[in-house]
């Protein structure tokens, strides 16, 4: 599945301009603890997190993830979003809980870790 | 014999930049066309060392240096030290304050996680005076 097809699933905007969105989504993970992400994130993932400062984006550049999903509305900074498009990670903004994101995209057939 | 030997220095408590040290190195490592695999588990263990400088120390610096058959990077620091190192190695342990922890760091796995990215891992630390990290990736 793309990150384009995952944002339809979640009813969620990109945030992101330019961005890649037809990359491919290997595996969704949620976690809102940047350091567990680092020694967990994987390549191609969507990460689900609520937490939106620069250290996020980071995080997904450092492990090539395909997009970040933040959840429940919060407003993402512009200079974050800035340094998101510079580094080619989609950032997706949903009105669902991170729980209801997890469901969604599990039925939809992405799997986790 | 060295190909490349770089420094960048690491700003206590700036985490509006932390990252970019890590950012830098991984694009420099990519340019040389050093192994993807390579890549990804230095510059983990380079992000986890960055963030600790700024969490942790009074300042420091990464210095990476490349040669044929050996990438290293070394983080180096003035600071507080670590009084005991086999505790500050364990998983979930984590002396972070409480406001560092809200941005979702000091989940107590960064030292740990370097260890475990990296092929070689040296560290040594002075309390009252710095901590010294080596980490040795094969090529």
């Amino acid at each position: 599945m793309t990150v384009n097809e995952a944002a339809k699933i979640i009813g969620a905007s990109i945030l992101t301009e330019g961005t890649d969105t037809s990359r491919e989504v290997r595996e969704g993970y949620t976690c809102d603890l940047l350091s567990w992400v680092m020694a967990h994130g994987r390549e191609g993932m969507a990460w689900i997190t609520v937490q939106t400062h620069m250290n996020v984006i980071a995080v997904a550049s450092l492990h090539d993830m395909a997009c970040v999903i933040i959840p429940e509305g919060i407003s993402v900074e512009a200079d974050v979003l800035g340094k998101a498009a510079e580094e080619g990670i989609s950032v997706l903004s949903s009105r669902l809980t991170a729980f209801e994101i997890c469901g969604r995209l599990t039925q939809a057939g992405i799997g986790a870790c | 014999m060295s190909i490349l030997k770089e420094e960048f220095p690491v700003e206590a408590m700036d985490f509006v930049t932390a990252g970019e040290a890590s950012a830098q190195i991984k694009r420099l490592l990519k340019k040389l066309g050093v192994d993807a695999g390579v890549i990804r588990r230095l510059s983990i263990a380079c992000y986890e060392a960055e963030i600790n400088l700024v969490i942790h120390s009074d300042g420091g610096k990464l210095v990476l240096e490349v040669d044929s058959n050996e990438v290293t990077l070394i983080s180096e620091d003035v600071g507080p030290g670590i009084p005991d190192i086999d505790l500050a190695m364990t998983e979930g342990y984590s002396t972070a304050s409480e406001d560092v922890r809200m941005m979702g760091f000091g989940a107590g796995m960064g030292l740990a996680n370097m260890a475990r990215n990296a092929d070689r891992f040296d560290i040594s630390s002075k309390v009252g005076e710095g901590t010294t990290i080596k980490m040795y990736f094969s090529l």
